[in-house]
This record gives C-alpha cells, structure tokens and sequence, in this order.
C-alpha cells in the first residue's frame, strides 16, 4: 500500500513528540516531512534556562538529532518557515520556495514572546526569550555589556534574570504586581522568593510599569523609563511578560482560530485533515504554554494520526516549578483560595519554609509550597485525583511520611542527597546516573527513567525519590502520572476500564479480549497478559479459561524461580503447625534429592531450595503434601502464635483459627501475595500488625486488622472491626479478601488498594453492609470450589504437564 | 558442517510457550509462536544467565524469569535500552516435527 504524506509545520517539543507517538504505535503509515524555521533539530525549550545559567550547553539539550530523522526516514527541513498552507491542494509552502504536499497535517508552530507595545521595543538589545538565538544573544550581549533590564516577574523572567546575573551582568527585573510570580505563588511565598533572590544579587522594582524605551545614536537601547518618570540604565532589555500562542499561518489558511488554534478533544482543527498541538492550540478555551500539557496531546494527537482512533485529551492541571538552582518552590491549582475554601499553614520565615494547602469539600484544590518541596508531587497527585482527605488531614502538612522505606538509607528528600549517594538498592543506581540520564537522554517521565537506569524497575520503593529527582531536574518539564494510568503500551484503557469490559462483555479468555478491546498488539505483553488472565478468572471463577502461557514461571510451575533457573518447594503445613512424619518426609526428600538448603521461611514453614525443574515432579509425589503456594500472587501463609492450648498468655486458640484459615481460603489468586497472620493475645507475637489481613485473639473475641505490610515499605495494619466468634472471624475476613479480589488492581497489595480507596468505603462494604459482606464472602467460596492441589494434579496427569521434561538430543 | 536434529512434535509446545532441548552441554530453548512459527535460542539471557524458555512469550518477544530483559526470538537480541545478545539456531518444521540446525 502507498504509504500516505504526513507534513509537520514546527520542529519543537510538541510537534516531534507527536511524531515519536506516533511512530511508536504506527510506524509504517506515512512519509513524514518536518519543517522548522531555526537552524536546530529538536530540543529541549525548557532547559534553556539552565544554559543561559552555564549548567548545560546546546548539545546537552538536543532531543532529537539530525540522525535520529535520518534513521527514521523523516525528510527535515530547518531554517524553512511555512507561510502558505493551500489546503484545496494539500500543499505547504515554505519561504526559501520549498513545498510539500500532505495527507495529514500537523501544526505546531508554537508560540511567541509577547513584546510590550512600548515606544523603542525595536530598538538594538531588545529581545524575547524564546529560542537559542535569543539565548546566544544574551550571552553575547553579557560578554560586552554590564547593565541588564528584565521586563515580568514571571517563571521565565526570573529564570532569565538569573542567568544574566551569572553570565556576570547587573540585572534588574521590573515587575507590574505587588509580589513575584503571582500567578504562581500567594504574597507570602513571593515575599520570601524575593528575599532569596535579592541575596543572590539581582534587584527588583515592583509595581513599576515600562513607559518607554529609551535608545542612544547608534540605536541600541541604553535605558528603561518608567510612568512615575524614572529611569535605569539597560544595555539589555529582555521581555518577559507572557506569550501568545503563533496561530497566524493557521489564520492565514482560513482555519478557524479564536486566540489560538481551535481544536477539539482529539486535537483535530476545523479542517478535518489537519492537526495542531502544542502551545499553539487552543483547547477548551483554553492555551497551556507548560510541558506536560503538550506531551498529553501529542500522546492522543498520535493515536489519531495512527488511525487507532482511541485517546480524547480533556485539558490538563498544571503545577510549576522554577528552574534556579538553590530556590525550591511548587504550586498547583487554585492556591489563593477564597471564603468558600479553607487553608492549611506552615510557615517558618526564618527557617525559609512556607507551605500552604487549599481545601474545599475535603480535597485539596491548590498547594503552594516554598523552600521545601519535597511533597510537592504528592499533593499534586492527590489534586488530581481528588482524593479525599479527611483520613489523613491531620498528618497532611508533615508530608508523605516515606521514612523507613528500605534499600536506600531511609533517605527520602531527593534534595539532600549528593550525586554519588545511592538512590535504587536493588540494582545500584546512584542519583548522579539519574540525573546524568534524564539531561543526557531527554526523558519526563518515571517509566523513561525505570527503563533508562532501572532505578525503581526493581522492588520499587524508591520510585516517590526517583519522581523528586526527575522533578528537581525538570523543573516545569515534569508531569506526574497521572494513578489511572493505562495497563501497558498495548491499550490506553486502564486497569478499572479492563475490569468493567471483561465483566460487561463476558470476556471468558484472553485472545477475545485482546480482539474485543481493540489492543494494538496480537496477544499483549508480558505486563499485560497475567493481569488479563487474572482478571479473567476472578471475574468468571469456573468459566474463564485460566491460560498458564499467560502466568508468570512460578504460577506456571508451581515453584519459585532461583537466580540460577533451579526453583524452591515449599509444602503447605495449615498454620504452620506440622508433624513428625512430615519432618521426615522432608529429611528423606531432601537426601534423595541432594536439596542444597533447607530453610524455615518468615512465613514458618520450610523451604527446599536449589531443586531442579525435571525433579519437582517427583519430588512433589514422595513429599505427597499439598503445594503451599509460596510462589503465588495469592493465598500465602497464616503465621499463628501458639495460643491458648498451650501459651500461658493465650486468650484464643489461634493455631486452630489460623488452621480453619488457610483451609478455607487455600488455593485462592489475588492481584498480589496475601498474607494472614493470627495472634492469641495482644502480646501479637504472630505480628498481625503487619500482614494483609491480621487477627488478635482478646478475651471477649477477635480483633480484624487489614492492609499491613512487613515489605518494602512497613506499614502497620489498620483496625477493620471486633467479632465475637471464630464463623464470624472467617465470614469477615473473607469478604474484606473478597472485594480485594475484586477490585484491586493486578499487583496491588491490600495496602496500595486500601490508600486508594480509603478505610471508609472498606468498612462500610465489610461492617456496616451485611448483606453485602455475607455475598462477597459467598463468592469467594463460590470460586475456590473444588479447587485442587496442583502438585497431586501434576504427578497424577504427568503426560499432560510435559514442560517439566527436558529432550534431550 | 551444518546438521538438521528431529527434536519433538510440535504439538508438545504450548502456544506462546517453549520448551527446552539439551544437545551435548548447552541448553536451547524452543519456542513456538501464536502462528506456529517456531524459534530457537541459546536458553540463557545476556543480563544473567536466566533460563529464557521459562519467561512469558508475545509477538516474537520473550520475557526474561528473571528481571524482565525482553529478547528477540529472531535475532536473539535485547530490546533497548538494554543491550545484550544471546545465539540463535535455525529451524524447520516437516510433517509436525520440529528441526534445529545444530553445528557439528
């Protein structure tokens, strides 16, 4: 098939990253021709700032080289400015007489420096910041000259500032409002930012407005009036008081434009072959001249370019950061606040923090944060997802409290940690790697960086600092993920989209799924396929076809993979209660087998460890004892105490209860491992405190405990409800594992599920709602019925299960 | 000398799945793809040595059991960023049976 003709008009971030999407999910449907009026390849806009700082150079920032085209086939065209777009033939029309016609158009010509319409604004030395001609100018206007004038007190005019100051210039900066950034930061937080940078030499004239510029003979501005008829002196005058989107070749083309490029949710304009995206659009009303915006349009833009058809951009939320080095401040949403909303205060003027969070019907809706910005993304997140906040108002101002997590000192402030200090403890990635990557390789987002330098691909508690640094370095680059993110490349729906097609449409397998749900690969990935196969069969128990090819080794095997390919067996002993004959079963199979180690586990039971794959088979018939899952994402283990038969203390029996346990709930899948663990007395030593569902026995009952944690991070288990008996005990904590079961996604454990939808909504679902727990608890019984071990299945039907055999030739 | 070995029926290897063949001291892995094409690799992952039959399989990808590398079941290169390569061997299949080229 003759490919079709995708024409580019802006060679800038929004544009390429467009084409990068796009050339993601479709990469054969088009030629694509790019034109851009600077000399450059792509790069990266927002890190100018740092450049004009001397923290980079122009190679440090370019995206994507003039290879990178090459190796994609795409025809550049740089120094060439469209001015014609004559749409009734499908041909641009560059300047230098250059011409290309197109099937698709993609407009993203940005936007532009809004000039002052003050007397002497086309005076020498008067320039915009935009581009890295401006930012070449102004570093060669600071080798000659000394007196600097920048005009806005804005992000992009402190940046500026900032940089002249250290390419060695005296710098002013003129401001029209009583405070700096005051579209960003409330008067408290501006004060305190004005502080910092007065120490840091630059000067400030507020509430001063430009009257006119004033030239020499040559005429090269040589100084700044202002309306109360003073002057400062200025041989450079940078403006900085806004943008506006570049709309005008649209216009030109007759393409309906209202401030900016009018599209709609799929970033189409009015003529239906052309697209735009970027700073040049205008969506909703409304023009972002920020980042991640632009990276979520390009994302839905490049669906549509690559006629999949799916993805609507809604608009965005934005936060800010500014990029000087050695000033913090973050801000977010409606952060002035009004009598409707109420605020959360923490200032410490000498200490240099000030925070504030806006509230109004239990969330979050704006965040200022200065000097300390650590929570920032998590504030952020939370205004996202409108989270309530109610359950954690009163910790809320002291941050997410991320101290004890392990593998990485307990460090938990990106800021405060030198470049050679160890962030990822499981694969050894220091911070000054982070860093280097994301300048290096252009990356925004926390998957680029999982992938680039495996920092947080491991275990994963690291990734809250790996998000500080990405956002430290970034600086109004960043965008956080948003939680309801999707699967995996192969779809755009998420997890909580997947789940309510499966259940709507009956899906019963995962090759109808992937059909029915339009994924763009042939049969998924290894992310996707065992969150499908679960979500399947806990959706349809006895109806869904469970696929092994789409579990994990271990789940397929019913072993647990080794760092050598050898796998461990770990047998079930119900509430870790075994006997004689069972320790010498085990002894004897371990001999037999040559088993190199034998372990108590933390789940108290034993480990054979180092057995190969074609013994486990026959090592499975001379144990003849039930598989005890200690591989699966599923029923694990239920630690007891001793208890009342015997402890001296004990007020239940709590070996029994954690015998009845495991017997009614063994054989269950769950999105991720569950662990029970049930004490006879408060004394706890069974540690339910720190186990997804954990039980204490009291005189008078049983105490239900769920969400715990013993792992990456600790997390202690949170009160659910008090029951009297030991039927009610089982009817309880089956229901609380029930509505997990079914509505947690893939690869959350009870806690990441609970902080998600609150303790509230699981108590009102398990204590309040009778009828409600008794059906979820009848369900879960439902699906594990007739569940067999599937140790005896495989020695039983060994011709069946011939992966365990090796040919050999 | 290139040497074509009868190594099992098709049919025993699971759709999207593999199994392994030993030949003299090294392990291969065998694949069989959702279109019944088969493919052949040195069973050990450039990263670590994990044994690759044994990851899940899609596309003509394999995920590595061990910490995830994804490798090319046709030129047995990683995806990028990773970088690394394991062997590949040729292969045929004749009346349901599955051949591998295996060197002399």
């Amino acid at each position: 098939m003759k490919k079709m003709k995708l024409v580019v008009v802006g060679n800038g971030m929004a544009g390429m990253r467009t084409v990068e999407e796009l050339l993601k999910i479709a990469p054969d449907i088009y030629d694509i021709t790019v034109f851009g009026d600077e000399p450059y390849p792509n790069y990266n806009r927002i890190m100018l700032s740092p450049v004009l700082a001397n923290e980079q150079t122009i190679d440090d920032i370019i995206l994507n080289s003039r290879e990178w085209y090459a190796e994609n086939n795409i025809a550049l065209y740089t120094n060439a400015r469209i001015n014609k777009i004559d749409r009734k033939n499908r041909v641009v029309y560059a300047a230098d007489g250059t011409s290309a016609e197109y099937d698709r158009l993609l407009i993203a010509t940005g936007s532009k420096p809004f000039i002052l319409p003050v007397p002497g604004k086309e005076l020498d030395g008067v320039l915009g910041y935009r581009d890295i001609k401006d930012t070449n100018d102004m570093i060669q206007a600071a080798s000659k000259y000394k007196h600097a004038v920048v005009i806005g007190g804005g992000l992009l005019g402190l940046e500026a500032a900032n940089g002249l100051k250290i390419q060695g210039m005296d710098v002013t900066v003129v401001h029209r409002n009583e405070w700096l950034l005051d579209r960003q930061l409330d008067k408290t937080a501006g004060l305190m930012l004005k502080n910092n940078l007065e120490a840091k030499g630059l000067k400030f004239l507020l509430e001063t407005n430009t009257e006119r510029l004033v030239g020499d003979a040559d005429g090269r501005v040589k100084a700044v009036q202002f309306s109360d008829g003073t002057y400062v002196p200025a041989d450079l005058v940078v403006m900085a008081v806004g943008i506006r989107p570049n709309f005008e070749l649209a216009q030109s083309a007759g393409i309906h434009c209202d401030r900016g490029i009018v599209v709609n949710d799929t970033m189409q304009t009015f003529d239906p072959r052309i697209y735009a995206v970027g700073e040049c659009v205008s969506h909703r009303g409304i023009s972002y001249g920020l980042v991640a915006p632009l990276f979520e349009m390009a994302k839905v833009c490049a669906t549509h370019l690559g006629n999949f058809g799916i993805g609507l951009y809604k608009g965005s939320v934005t936060s800010t950061k500014l990029k000087v080095t050695g000033i913090d401040l973050f801000s977010a949403g409606e952060f002035e606040g009004n009598e409707e909303t109420e605020e959360i205060v923490l200032h410490d003027a000498v200490g240099g923090v000030y925070k504030k969070l806006v509230i109004k019907d239990d969330k979050i809706i704006g965040s200022v944060l200065y000097g300390d910005t650590t929570d920032g993304s998590w504030y952020f997140q939370m205004l996202r997802d409108s989270k309530p906040i109610h359950e954690i108002r009163d910790y809320l101002m002291f941050g997410q409290d991320s101290l004890g997590n392990t593998g990485h000192q307990g460090q938990d402030k990106a800021a405060a940690m030198t470049n050679e200090m160890e962030v990822c403890g499981c694969n050894g990635v220091c911070k000054g790697t982070i860093v280097k990557a994301i300048q290096d390789k252009g990356l925004f987002t926390i998957d680029d960086v999982k992938k680039q330098t495996k920092a947080g691909s491991s275990c994963g508690s690291c990734v809250g600092l790996v998000e500080q640094i990405l956002a430290s370095t970034l600086g109004g680059g960043y965008a956080p993920p948003s939680t309801s993110k999707a699967i995996c490349g192969c779809t755009d729906k998420n997890h909580e989209e997947v789940r309510a097609e499966i259940r709507t449409h009956k899906y019963l397998n995962i090759p109808d799924a992937i059909k029915g749900m339009e994924w763009r690969t042939p049969n998924g990935c290894a992310s996707c396929r065992p969150a499908l196969n679960y979500y399947l069969i806990s959706t349809w128990p006895h109806e869904a076809v469970d696929d092994p090819q789409s579990r994990f080794i271990n789940e397929r095997v019913h072993a647990n993979i080794q760092k050598d390919g050898t796998y461990s067996v770990v047998p079930r002993m119900y509430g870790g209660v075994t006997t004689p004959d069972q320790l010498r079963k085990i002894a004897d199979v371990a001999d037999k087998y040559a088993v190199p180690m034998l372990k108590v586990t933390g789940g108290q039971r034993i480990d054979l460890l180092g057995v190969k794959k074609e013994d486990l088979v026959g090592m499975w018939k001379d144990l003849d004892m039930p598989s005890g899952y200690a591989y699966s994402k599923g029923i694990r283990t239920v630690k007891t105490c001793v208890g009342s038969e015997f402890c001296r203390f004990g007020t239940q029996d709590s070996t029994q209860m954690g015998i009845d346990i495991e017997k009614a709930f063994d054989h269950m899948w769950a999105p991720h491992k569950v662990k029970f663990a049930v004490s006879g007395c408060p004394r706890n030593c069974a540690e339910s405190g720190i186990k997804d569902v954990g039980i204490i026995g009291v005189d008078s009952g049983w105490e239900i405990y769920v969400g715990g944690n013993g792992g990456i991070k600790t997390e202690v288990a949170q009160f659910l409800c008090k029951v009297k008996t030991h039927d009610e005990v089982l009817e309880y904590s089956g229901a609380f594992i029930q509505i997990y079961r079914e509505e947690a996604r893939y690869l959350d454990r009870t806690v990441h599920w609970l902080e998600r939808v609150g303790m509230d909504y699981v108590k009102k679902r398990v204590v309040e709602d009778a009828d409600g727990r008794k059906a979820a608890y009848e369900r879960l019984l439902y699906a594990l019925q007739g569940a067999v071990n599937p140790w005896a299945e495989r020695v039983q039907k060994r011709d069946q299960f011939k992966e365990f055999e090796t040919i050999s030739v | 000398m290139s040497n074509w070995v009868k190594v099992l029926l098709l049919e025993d290897i699971p759709k999207l799945g593999a199994r392994v063949v030993r030949a003299k001291d090294q392990e291969i892995g065998v694949f069989r793809l959702e279109n019944d094409s088969v493919y052949a690799i040195n069973n050990k992952c450039p990263h670590k040595g994990g044994p690759l039959s044994q990851g899940i399989v899609y596309g003509d990808k394999v995920a590595c059991p061990l910490h995830s590398w994804k490798i090319s079941l046709i030129d047995g290169k990683a995806e990028e960023p990773d970088v690394g390569e394991t062997a590949c061997f040729k292969t045929k299949v004749e009346d349901g049976f599955v051949f591998l080229e295996l060197k002399e």
